[in-house]
């Protein structure tokens, strides 16, 4: 029999800490810090909205697009808070979680070679959705001297004649960082000067601790060259709900609600009702999940300042992105460790690409009750770790 | 502030002052003189504690009693009002707009201590035109909190 498997799928790496994942799935009695996703329930008045459209039946497709009225809603919300206007007729599709919308904007955009900058650490997703999308990532190190954002001269460095796409994660998994206004406007600089598009990968945007969110669509003549990635996952704690959207140019739009439309169809019916509600009466809900993270947040920073670790202080999403460097350890090592003395699991900051080594990804959707315990048992085990040296 | 801390010790009046001072990004000296101001200032009127006494095992009642009164003249409902809110078995006394006027909460041990209550002190004050009691069976949710067990949450150990 022939290989069945295309060279390009099987020449993924799957995940390096794969293994490591299935030693903490099988620890009951561990604790973790390494979720990613919200510890709130989806606001009820949401869940509800979702049980109400059941019974009423509205069980069918909706357009491939998806539903005009939540199209509508996903408008007036960006307006509201990033202050861009879009076009619900033709400029937003509603996708399965910001995930699918990453994919089929890489699709909708790439042409054999073409090369896709990503900064790492970042999200697992976008290097193998290059991939597969014929395209070449080339991956820019972030350094946590600058906080993990972004710079011009990083990015110039990493531009060639190739380049057609930058890949712009902010707030930021898994350290956390933002890019404010002015953070911005360099990157935005560059992005012009070399006929670049972005994609931009918002799905934190709720979660900024430093003044509003920023959306580099915004800046003068960037709608034009931005896909906004959005969705209802972490904001609104809705991630089993799989629901995201991407806004951006009606040209590139319409492509991907074409390869959307033929992989997908549409995004769940029930999903997409529900998160009409989310955008409609959810402010009051969203606002208080954030003061609950940002308490956290703070709560952890305290934390590293009094166990002497290295952190450096990050306003967004909900996570922290400690140095662990002056244990001598690798990442992977720590974790382990950690793991198998303390019963508690974080992950290895390499899982979001080798410039995570001597990082730390620590999340915060947790009480802070959890926390507490964790983090005693931090204590412990880096004193223990420390009187061995 | 003074908001953030008074919406944070509604939920968990028991918070050491100084982890209050973290979670809102403040410092210990800061948070503790609000405080003390508020309570000065009867804005903080009381600490209680959510108890489930069922769970305890204690035998309470707790009765609502809808009461219709003839307000008085130059005093409204207040006089009536604080001749109810005095005995201590009284819980809660709220004016309430619609179809009765006072609302009055009582605790007792027993269901006849409640009836003796009303038959005895609530119905003989002459403004007192009638009452309607009803007892409570079940708390399901009480000052914001879910009284009956939550399901354990199904996240996933580790995701990215």
């Amino acid at each position: 029999m022939r290989n069945p498997l295309a060279k390009k799928v099987v020449g993924i790496q799957p995940s390096g800490i794969r293994k490591f994942f299935d030693i903490v799935s099988e620890m009951p009695d561990a604790i973790s810090l390494g979720v990613g996703e919200p510890d709130f329930d989806t606001p009820w008045r949401i869940r509800e909205e979702g049980i109400y459209t059941l019974e009423k039946g509205k069980t069918f497709y909706t357009s491939n697009s998806g539903l005009k009225e939540l199209k509508v809603e996903i408008c007036k919300y960006l307006k509201r808070k990033v202050n861009v206007e879009y076009n619900f007729n033709n400029e937003v599709i509603v996708t399965v979680g910001g995930s699918e919308g990453i994919d089929i904007a890489l699709r909708a955009m790439l042409d054999p070679g073409d090369e896709v900058l990503i900064p790492q650490p970042s999200y697992v997703s976008y290097l193998p959705c290059t991939i597969l999308a014929d395209g070449v990532p080339v991956t820019i190190p972030l350094q946590e001297k600058n906080e993990f954002k972004l710079t011009a001269e990083e990015l110039e460095a990493a531009i060639t004649p190739r380049t057609k796409v930058l890949v712009m994660p902010f707030p930021n998994n898994p350290t956390g960082s933002i890019m404010t206004k002015e953070d911005l406007q360099p990157i935005v600089n560059l992005v012009k000067k070399y006929d670049l598009f972005v994609i931009s990968d918002e799905i934190y945007s709720e979660l900024s601790y430093q003044g509003e969110h920023v959306s580099i669509a915004s800046f003068e003549g960037m709608k034009e060259r931005t896909i906004l990635i959005n969705g209802f996952s972490k904001g609104f704690a809705m991630t089993g709900w799989r629901l995201g959207y991407a806004c951006g140019p009606k040209e590139i739009i319409e492509q991907m609600v074409k390869i959307h439309q033929f992989a997908i169809m549409c995004a769940p019916t029930n999903s997409q009702y529900a998160a009409v509600e989310a955008l409609r009466n959810c402010e009051r809900e969203v606002q208080e999940m954030r003061e609950a993270y940002n308490q956290r947040r703070r709560f952890l920073m305290n934390e590293f300042k009094r166990l002497h670790i290295q952190c450096f202080e990050p306003f967004g999403a909900f996570y922290v992105f400690p140095c662990i460097k002056e244990f001598g350890m690798t990442s992977e090592e720590f974790a382990m460790r950690f793991l198998e003395e303390e019963k508690v699991a974080v992950v290895p900051g390499t899982a979001f690409g080798d410039c995570g080594e001597g990082f730390l990804r620590i999340s915060y959707a947790y009480s802070i009750e959890e926390l507490k315990v964790a983090f005693e048992r931090l204590e412990r085990f880096i004193t223990r770790l420390r009187a061995e040296k | 502030m003074r908001k953030q801390i008074l919406k944070y010790i509604e939920k968990n009046s028991k918070v050491d002052l100084s982890e209050l001072a973290v979670l809102l990004g403040s410092d210990i000296v800061t948070v503790a003189n609000e405080i003390a101001e508020m309570e000065k200032e009867k804005i903080i009127c009381g600490y209680h504690t959510l108890i489930d006494w069922e769970k305890a095992g204690e035998d309470k009642v707790t009765a609502l009693i809808e009461v219709r009164v003839t307000p008085q003249r130059n005093q409204g409902f207040d006089r009536i009002a604080e001749r109810i809110y005095n005995y201590p078995e009284v819980t809660s006394v709220y004016l309430i707009s619609g179809s009765y006027d006072l609302l009055v909460t009582l605790e007792s041990k027993t269901l006849l201590e409640v009836s003796q209550f009303v038959a005895d002190k609530l119905s003989p004050i002459e403004a007192v035109i009638s009452t309607a009691t009803h007892f409570i069976l079940k708390k399901y949710k009480d000052h914001g909190t879910v009284l009956v067990k939550k399901a354990e949450s199904e996240r996933m150990p580790v995701t990215l």
